[in-house]
């Protein structure tokens, strides 16, 4: 029989004591009626019946009560739409962060036990590089040494123009060594990937990716054996990789052998170009792997002093290559979400618990017809998850608008999908959001309010029901509020501050009215630098000859676009016995330049003044001599107090002389230190040499509209040569605003958040003093009938409006301290304790307080004494 | 015609528990235990209700005014204080009496396609 008695717990109260006494004497006389076997199976039965039918019940009374629910919502309207809005703000804005830093930081990556790929680098810590590419004998070396993996395997990006089937494209790939695709463990959907006998095999085998086999094959079944033009040679497609399938990057189409050339400086263990991936061995644990690598870093440094000074290797886990910088913003993003969410649910919570004191008077008397006290909580509860649950069905809508937006703050060097996706996870962390918000702050006011349902709220009158302790409780959520805007205020307003610095950096150059767009012109076909020395002047004539046009010039790559490119310089030193005037650097003080070829009249073209001597002329050709223009910071480091002009140093294979100094450009972007810059003449590129550095970025300066330019220089390039593709089409003033890009986006996001946080606690002071001045109408009336005046009246509202915000911006402030503070890597050197910004987001939020307590100070003030003291 | 306007055929079709309860109900007012015997001997031991079926469908029933909880007991040397009885309501009849047209008619219906019952 106990056992029958603890079966009923199952149903819900209300039903277990209106009807478990009488269940219990049935089920006693069948109990009686039987015995032996027969008394298994009725409790069998018993079991199976309470389950079904307890179920049921509570699935009842829930279709009850959100009947119930939804009728009592829709009576109020405004209350009903300002709770699923806020409840979206929060539940979106916490969903959409959540999975974006789900997707980038934690989410395994899509390759078969991907915990145990891990990424090897060369480092150079004297020289600050932590991850520094290998060189394809450093390469071999570990591959030959390492025991801790299954596999090791290299890859470098390609990239190549696609002929035939429509207009000439340019696309990017890369060269993988035999064994990548059986260490990723990913196989191709058409076909088969790439295997060892393909690094020698003639055929040219290509893999190519779902999105190039679309666009360009049509998703033909039938792809496999077909050639494709790739350059001036054919490859021979061998597989087609699912959609899925993302290596390294994603702007990755096609994979092909990796041939380690000689020519091509592969035995140059300083050549460092390679990506290394490997696989632990089930057996090695990740730090093992790590002592191994740094074991056979210092056995190579014995072999190779000279080449490999300062030089060790470390091992990163692929999963965690995410710039620091990404996921401190990451942090910053969830954390200020959580503000929004922590700012909408005590809303939320006031908002319910307003509603709950309102319906006072009807919970007691359905306590008084027999409602029993978890009837009424459960009755709330379904009203606050149902509010929570509308909130979440729209929070996901926003978080799934939103998170695209979010992931393009991310610069990922990660092989995962652009979009964070919506699954089960996605949905499943925004359910439970939901569940907590909807629980959490609908369990408070419901039980604050039901504690009470013995009657007394009948008798409701006196202080129209506001509790001390409700009240302090409410008036704690909405300092909270405050806190939180505060610190999202700050936060946004010390990245507005950040961003504004950063605009303000000198490029170097002058952005306005330049037109670029990239012709990379293929080689074998453009191999020598004749053959491109004509294309460049038959390019550069024509456009100079468009109307509008005052200067253009080729260079390698545009400054901002390509931030490498960076070669050890050698300058004469006190040695005249050493051949030709230069030393070996001491390897430990390698000083380096950026170095770029250029077509004359690039600086006039780009805006960059010359500061000293003359441009590189058309003139400067294989046949004279070997000349260079460089940079200000060049000719101080090198030729400190000296005339750089005429002075000569060594780079790239041969020797320059120096004949003219330009202004500075900061080729790795606004935030970042750029090397000295070294710039040769396109003409005086040796054939064959430096293939890489082969100008292929033009720059149009226009007295015009320069976008207007773009047809015209299109089919100048087209007759110069139809299967030339070009690429990139941008201004100048584009390349520069993507270098701010992302911390627009960022500003962009946090002040999305600030405002929602912002707009969240207003809703909530103007609503806590509301309800306060509508509670307390009666002592007010009581008050101006004994001769309180307005002033009088006015001071209780705002007084207390003033008091919470300012509470609330102190702690605010202090906070805002902290998380400045902790993002400060985010703020391009703008100081955490910025007494402007401070000062504008507590002024700001202290008016918000005010204008918060605006109406309500006005109802109070016209509280009709006669009405008030007559209301109940 | 129920107290708040409600027509009988909109609860139709009846649950079978719900249908049988009723018919128990119909000429004389029984506490659930009763209910559960009346309805095994009415079906000659084919339906049994289980406690949970019983009191889970009365509390349908009354939230419907199906049916309603008597307050006369019977003599006290009869009776179990805890036991409730319930007796069929104007409303609950009217709703027995449609859901009982709503089954001829099948019948009519299931006769006319050639289907004919078993004698029992």
């Amino acid at each position: 029989m106990g056992l029958y008695r603890a079966l009923l717990r199952l149903y819900p109260r209300s039903f277990r004591e209106e009807y478990g006494d009488e269940m219990c004497a049935v089920f006693a006389r069948e109990l009686k009626a039987t015995n032996g076997a027969a008394r298994l199976g009725l409790m069998m039965r018993a079991l199976v019946d309470t389950v079904a039918n307890a179920s049921r019940v509570h699935a009842d009374i829930t279709g009850q009560d959100l009947r119930y629910a939804v009728r009592s919502l829709r009576r109020s309207p405004g209350f009903t739409f300002t709770a699923v809005v806020v409840a979206a703000l929060g539940i979106g804005a916490t969903t959409a962060t959540f999975s974006v830093a789900d997707h980038v930081l934690l989410r395994p990556l899509s390759f078969p036990e991907s915990e145990r790929l891990v990424k090897l680098w060369q480092t150079q810590a004297a020289r600050g590089y932590s991850r520094l590419e290998p060189s394809p004998p450093n390469y071999l070396d570990w591959k030959r040494l390492a025991t801790s993996f299954s596999g090791v395997e290299a890859y470098a990006g390609t990239a190549a123009t696609l002929l035939g089937g429509g207009e000439p494209e340019r696309i990017t790939g890369q060269r993988l060594t035999g064994g990548a695709f059986t260490l990723l463990g990913r196989p191709a959907a058409i076909g088969r990937t790439l295997i060892e006998s393909d690094i020698a095999s003639d055929q040219n085998p290509i893999v190519i990716s779902d999105r190039l086999w679309r666009a360009r094959f049509a998703a033909d079944l039938n792809v496999l054996g077909q050639t494709m033009a790739l350059d001036d040679a054919s490859s021979v497609i061998v597989g087609v990789m699912p959609p899925e399938f993302i290596f390294p990057d994603r702007e990755t189409d096609y994979w092909r052998p990796f041939r380690f050339n000689p020519q091509t400086g592969d035995e140059d263990r300083n050549n460092n170009y390679l990506a290394v991936i490997a696989r632990l061995k089930p057996t090695v644990t990740f730090e093992q792997a790590r002592s191994e690598m740094q074991v056979i870093a210092a056995q190579l440094l014995q072999q190779y002093p000279k080449e490999l000074a300062e030089n060790s290797a470390s091992v990163f886990r692929w999963r965690d290559e995410v710039r620091a910088q990404s996921r401190m913003l990451l942090t910053a993003l969830v954390a200020a979400s959580l503000c929004v969410l922590l700012i909408a649910c005590t809303n939320l919570a006031n908002l319910l618990m307003s509603r709950a004191l309102a319906r006072r008077t009807e919970f007691a008397v359905r306590a008084a017809v027999g409602a029993s006290v978890d009837r009424l909580v459960r009755q709330m509860l379904t009203d606050s998850l149902l509010l929570a649950g509308a909130g979440g069905v729209l929070g996901v809508l926003l978080a799934v608008v939103s998170a695209p937006l979010l992931v393009r703050m991310v610069p990922s060097s990660l092989p995962i999908a652009a979009v964070p996706p919506i699954d089960l996870r996605m949905l499943l962390g925004a359910a439970l959001v939901t569940v907590i918000t909807g629980v959490a702050f609908g369990v408070l006011p419901a039980l604050r309010v039901c504690r009470k349902t013995d009657g007394s709220a009948l008798k409701e009158g006196a202080r129209g029901g506001t509790g001390r302790g409700t009240e302090r409780l409410r008036s704690a959520l909405v300092v909270a509020e405050i806190v939180a805007s505060v610190v999202l205020l700050v936060s946004a307003g010390l990245l507005i501050q950040a961003l504004l610095r950063v605009q303000a950096i000198d490029p170097g150059f002058k952005a306005a009215d330049v037109l670029t767009l990239r012709t990379a012109l293929p080689t074998p076909k453009y191999e020598l630098t004749v053959t491109r020395e004509q294309f460049y002047q038959r390019v550069l004539n024509e456009v100079h000859a468009l109307p509008g046009v005052t200067k253009a010039a080729y260079i390698s790559f545009l400054p901002m676009t390509m931030r490498g490119g960076i070669w050890p310089i050698l300058t004469t030193a006190a040695d005249p016995d050493s051949p030709g005037g230069f030393v070996a650097p001491d390897p430990r003080d390698q000083r380096s330049a950026s170095l770029r070829f250029v077509t004359p009249g690039f600086f006039d073209a780009i805006g960059t003044p010359l500061l000293q001597g003359r441009d590189l002329a058309a003139g400067d050709t294989l046949d004279t001599q070997r000349v260079a223009v460089v940079s200000r910071s060049f000719a101080r480091e090198h030729f400190p107090g000296q005339d750089p002009i005429g002075r000569q140093f060594a780079v790239a294979f041969a020797v320059r002389t120096i004949v003219g100094v330009v202004g500075e450009i900061r080729v790795r972007g606004l935030e970042r230190e750029s090397e000295p810059q070294v710039y040769m003449s396109a003409a005086q590129q040796f054939n064959g040499q430096l293939g890489f550095y082969a100008p292929k970025d033009l720059v149009i300066r226009s007295s015009v509209l320069s976008t207007t330019l773009i047809p015209a220089v299109r089919s100048i390039i087209n007759r110069t040569d139809a299967q030339q593709p070009i690429t990139s089409i941008q201004t100048l003033e584009e390349v520069v605003a993507l270098e701010t890009a992302p911390r627009v986006v960022q500003l962009r996001v946090l002040g999305a958040f600030a405002a929602a946080a912002f707009l969240l606690a207003a809703i909530g002071i103007h609503g806590l003093l509301a309800f306060t001045v509508s509670a307390r109408s009666r002592e007010i009336g009581v008050r101006i009938a004994l001769g309180a005046k307005s002033r009088d009246i006015l001071k209780i509202v705002v007084g207390r409006s003033a008091l919470l915000a300012g509470l609330g911006v102190t702690i605010g402030a202090l906070v805002a301290y902290a998380a400045a503070r902790s993002m400060q890597s985010l703020l391009a050197g703008v100081e955490p304790e910025n007494g402007p910004v401070f000062a504008a987001a507590v002024g700001v939020s202290l008016l918000m307080a005010l204008a918060g307590s605006v109406l309500p100070a006005w109802r109070a003030v016209r509280v009709d004494p006669l009405t008030a003291t007559r209301a109940d | 015609m129920s107290p708040a306007g409600i027509r009988p055929e909109s609860l139709l079709p009846l649950p079978p528990a719900v249908f049988h309860i009723l018919m128990a109900v119909a000429d004389e007012d029984r506490h659930g235990y009763a209910i559960i015997q009346e309805v095994l001997s009415r079906t000659s031991g084919e339906v049994r209700l289980s406690a949970g079926t019983l009191y889970r469908s009365i509390q349908r029933m009354l939230d419907d005014d199906l049916i309603a909880e008597v307050l006369e007991r019977p003599a006290p040397e009869l009776d179990d204080e805890r036991r409730r009885y319930y007796a069929i309501t104007r409303f609950g009849k009217a709703v027995a009496g449609a859901e009982a047209s709503r089954l001829t008619e099948l019948v009519k219906l299931a006769r006319a396609s050639g289907f004919v019952p078993r004698k029992v």
